[in-house]
């Protein structure tokens, strides 16, 4: 049964929306391999400043200060109102790691005393940041890494607890996750930092959550049913757990949206990660997972039920 | 099918319920921003904490809760901000001799206390202060030791007129010396072999050279690693002290990095320079009279000229420990223990040098700063570093030294000054900042604050949403909600983890997906009483389809919260601590909580209908 009383043939749209699906794959790859990801600061180096005004100061300013004050890569971004402002400082290469670290410790003082200047408003500093490029680069490689690992992992145990084809059909579906999901970052330049990365993790957590809630239906379904072909069983387990799927999507939507509304600034490429990863995720359930299960063929014997009967094997 | 949990069960849920609401409860209690004062080598008495008070009243700063006890008192501040001022009021009023160190005093009761019923750290993010990542040269720590193993060898040829024609440091790793004979490069081998158990021996030949090639091998290397980031830890640890910051973190990070984080530090800078002090420490032959000018160094010791060999005879890391102590007599001393290749050396070369003076040199590198008058006459301050050698021992050796050996004739003042300064220059390597990040009070009471309310706000959606949707199975798994919030915090608080703004989103994250669990044991049920079951055949039933699903999507989601923890640095372990914690309360509260309390609504009796929602 389904929250709006009747069944959805799902899978009759499996081939439109699995082009739909290569097709933003293969934008996503290209976004990714042109426009590449605006790395943040975690991942690129550098130094970061947040400088709050007690009264509103124009960017513009900001910026021709630090220029005269021999900060000519500087860049200037208003960061939540128009009283804060951040600083990106990037690495200068031909500065040694030694001179780097005693540069730092006066770093701040210096903007801070190169931005009073010529403003009454009364300046502090909210937040320093600085990752040095050795730093940047592991934490990409181990950022990478760690996908790749629980990508793995997950297949491990999808494989175990289920059956290799399934185990396939789910990490096929969360590389769709990850891949668009960095596409949409790359394509709309929204900025890759740590947090960022964590919500990646997290939206392999909640589509695989989803995923193995499917699977589990159908596994129990390709046991239990007398009857039905792979593609009407399949049908009929989406069906079955389409209402839980769409209450817990807005469940977790639900507070993900709070964190959008209340958690200010630094959490939003976190919460917007995760509504394009519960979106994705949720229809990656259907349309890779479950699409890749029938397309791979997967059969009654396949979850090695122990069969009563012998039920006529039927190909889709 | 009376779906009755047995007392047990029901017990189990209501103690489990009393120890997380007990064990969550310290949080509500937050800590005083406080002053600790101690002294040097007194007691804090009530006069010192009456001159305290009378000063703090004169500067119109509100306190409380002045208290001494034993060795130290403590004086509470209602914000940050007093504390601060309070704190320079002190120091300006008691002067020498004494310490203030800032810190978080608890306000939970007693009886909390005496349970072990601590809070949740606050991370960086949510109270402001100093996160550095520092990495340790391992390079400068491998060439010093080789060095120092070079210096060695060339005693040991001289000693036992081995005759070479050169003995150099190639790379931070290679010792190369070159022979005019087979004879003299085996003789050399067979030495370093008996001599250095470390080192590796390659023989090599090039035209009538005969090479002798010596280097650690990769367990060794590693070894030496792990010693000096344990050399600098402990250092670090020790300047840290001085900071006076209540609740520092110091860990390694990887093989070769060390973090720093000082909660609530506002002067970064001043940290900064203190951690990054570099001090090495070296033992040096005074000079013969007469030596060329260019083998030794002139230094002041205590008003006269001594000139220092620039032979380095040991390094500082062979020390292994240092102490001052009394003797026999009870006069002071500092005793200095070498590890045994250390004593070795000492040995053979004090033995050969009895009645000379032995030097120590500490090197420190070290910023200082300068006024210089700026374009509009105000003065602005300039700083530069510099190393700075001084000498800081020049005693007779009066025998030949072993692995420990003592430097006498000194004050009791003299001594302890003279141990912490071998103490910290017997620092392995010098490091450097990789990271750094700093985080204002203000912008940390933000957070707190926008993160509190997202939890509020998600919390109460989703609250709202169950009950609309289930109705009274929806009032039960809100109760197992929130029951699940107080268990995470409880957990969190008991192994006290440090609670980070992702770590809040977490707890929000969780929220959101802890009711996936109730939400499929409810749709079950639908699917039951749709099917046609009995009200009560439907929530065992319901219960019962559920589990293996749940337990297979929430193990699945645990393994990429452990992937996520251990690649996950600061920030993001915070966020994967509070997933894992919360995905295992979770699956309690959802299949066992929510039970217990359906079944209180219906167990055990004749039930027509259920309280689910639609599902016809």
């Amino acid at each position: 049964m389904s929250i709006f009383g009747r069944q959805f043939d799902f899978m009759s749209l499996a081939k439109p929306f699995g082009i739909a699906s290569i097709v933003f794959i293969v934008i996503s790859v290209g976004s990714l391999v042109i426009n590449s990801l605006e790395f943040g600061l975690d991942f690129t180096a550098g130094t970061l400043v947040e400088v709050g005004y007690s009264e509103p100061v124009a960017v513009s300013e900001v910026s021709e200060q630090l220029r005269n004050a021999g900060y000519a890569d500087a860049q200037v971004v208003a960061f939540g109102s128009d009283q804060d402002v951040l600083i990106r400082l990037p690495v200068d290469d031909t500065v040694s790691q030694e001179e780097m670290a005693n540069n730092l410790v006066t770093l701040g003082d210096d903007i801070l005393a190169s931005l009073s200047q010529g403003t009454n408003a009364e300046l502090s500093i909210n937040r320093l940041e600085f990752v040095g490029p050795r730093v940047g680069e592991e934490l990409a490689e181990s950022g990478g890494m760690g996908l790749l690992v629980a990508l793995g992992i997950v297949m491990i145990y999808v494989a175990i607890r289920f059956q290799s084809k399934f185990a396939l059909a789910a990490v096929a579906a969360l590389f769709h996750d990850v891949i668009l999901t960095l596409g949409i970052f790359s394509l709309f330049g929204l900025q890759f930092d740590l947090t960022v990365l964590a919500a990646l993790l997290a939206i392999i957590g909640y589509s695989i959550n989803d995923t193995i809630v499917v699977f589990d239906r159908i596994r129990e379904n390709f046991r239990v049913m007398r009857k039905g072909t792979p593609y009407e069983l399949i049908n009929l387990s989406l069906n079955q757990t389409l209402s839980r799927t769409i209450i817990t999507a807005m469940t977790t939507q639900l507070v993900v949206c709070a964190m959008l509304v209340m958690g200010g600034e630094s959490i939003k490429g976190f919460a917007i990660a995760l509504t394009l990863g519960i979106v994705i995720g949720t229809y990656s359930s259907v349309y890779i997972a479950s699409s890749l299960l029938l397309y791979l063929k997967v059969t009654k014997e396949d979850l090695m039920v122990p069969v009563k009967e012998n039920v006529e094997e039927s190909m889709p | 099918m009376l779906n009755k949990f047995p007392l047990w069960k029901n017990l189990l849920v209501v103690f489990v319920v009393i120890l997380a609401a007990i064990y969550s409860a310290p949080n509500l209690y937050p800590d005083d921003p406080a002053v600790q004062i101690s002294h040097e080598d007194q007691d804090i008495s009530e006069f010192d904490i009456g001159m305290i008070t009378d000063a703090l009243r004169a500067e119109g700063i509100e306190y409380f809760g002045d208290t001494v006890d034993g060795r130290t008192g403590l004086v509470r501040f209602n914000n940050l901000e007093d504390q601060l001022r309070g704190k320079a009021v002190i120091e300006q009023t008691l002067g020498g001799g004494y310490f203030t160190a800032l810190n978080l005093a608890p306000t939970t009761p007693g009886w909390l206390q005496a349970i072990n019923a601590g809070k949740m750290s606050l991370g960086l993010d949510l109270q402001g202060g100093v996160h550095f990542l520092m990495e340790v040269d391992m390079d400068a720590a491998l060439e010093r030791r080789m060095e120092n193993n070079v210096s060695t060898i060339r005693q040991l040829l001289r000693s036992e007129r081995i005759r070479s024609r050169s003995l150099s440091l190639d790379n931070p790793n290679l010792i190369v010396a070159r022979f005019q004979d087979e004879e003299s490069r085996s003789q050399a081998r067979s030495l370093v072999r008996e001599n250095f158990a470390d080192l590796q021996t390659i023989n090599r030949e090039q035209g009538d050279t005969y090479i002798l090639e010596m280097s650690l091998s990769d367990a060794d290397i590693l070894q030496l690693q792990r010693d000096t980031i344990a050399a600098n830890k402990t250092t670090i640890l020790n300047r840290v002290d001085s900071l006076g910051v209540s609740e520092p973190v110091v860990q390694q990070q990887g093989s070769n990095r060390i973090v720093v984080e000082l909660p609530g530090v506002q002067d970064t800078a001043q940290a900064k320079r203190i951690l990054q002090r570099i001090a090495t420490l070296q033992f040096h032959l005074e000079a013969a009279p007469g030596a060329p000018s260019t083998s030794y160094t002139t230094y002041e010791y205590q008003g006269q000229l001594v000139d220092v060999s620039n032979d380095v005879i040991l390094q500082g890391d062979r020390v292994s420990n240092v102490r001052s102590a009394l003797d026999q007599q009870g006069l002071p001393q500092v005793v200095i223990n070498l590890d045994a290749q250390g004593g070795e050396q000492f040995s053979r070369v004090t033995r050969d040098n009895i009645g000379t003076l032995m030097d120590i040199v500490l090197s420190e590198t070290k910023t200082r700063s300068e006024f210089i008058p700026g374009e509009n006459g105000e003065m602005i301050e300039q700083q530069e570093t510099y190393e700075e050698k001084r000498l800081i021992s020049h005693a007779v050796i009066r025998a030949a030294l072993g692995r420990e050996f003592v430097i006498t004739g000194l004050s009791t003042t003299e001594a302890n000054e003279l141990s912490l300064l071998i103490r910290s220059g017997a620092l392995a390597a010098p490091m450097y900042f990789v990271e750094e990040r700093t985080l204002g009070p203000s912008l940390g009471a933000e957070n707190i604050r926008q993160g509190t309310q997202a939890v509020y706000l998600g919390f109460g959606l989703v609250l709202i949403f169950m009950v609309f949707y289930y109705r009274l199975f929806g009032l039960a798994a809100n109760l197992a909600l929130a029951v699940n919030v107080l268990l995470l915090i409880a957990i969190m608080s008991i192994i006290s983890a440090t609670l980070t703004l992702p770590g809040i989103f977490g707890i929000v994250l969780i929220v959101g997906m802890a009711v996936d669990a109730n939400v499929l044991i409810f749709t079950r049920i639908r699917e039951e009483l749709a099917a046609g079951l009995s009200p009560q055949g439907a929530i065992a039933q319901g219960f019962n389809h559920a589990f293996s699903t749940i337990v297979d999507a929430n193990v699945t989601t645990l393994l990429v919260g452990v992937v996520l923890f251990s690649i996950g640095t600061g920030p993001v372990k915070g966020f994967a601590v509070t997933l894992m914690i919360g995905i295992a309360t979770s699956m309690f509260t959802s299949i066992i909580v929510t039970r217990a309390i359906v079944n209180l609504m219906y167990g055990g009796r004749k039930v027509t209908e259920l309280s689910i929602g639609k599902y016809a």
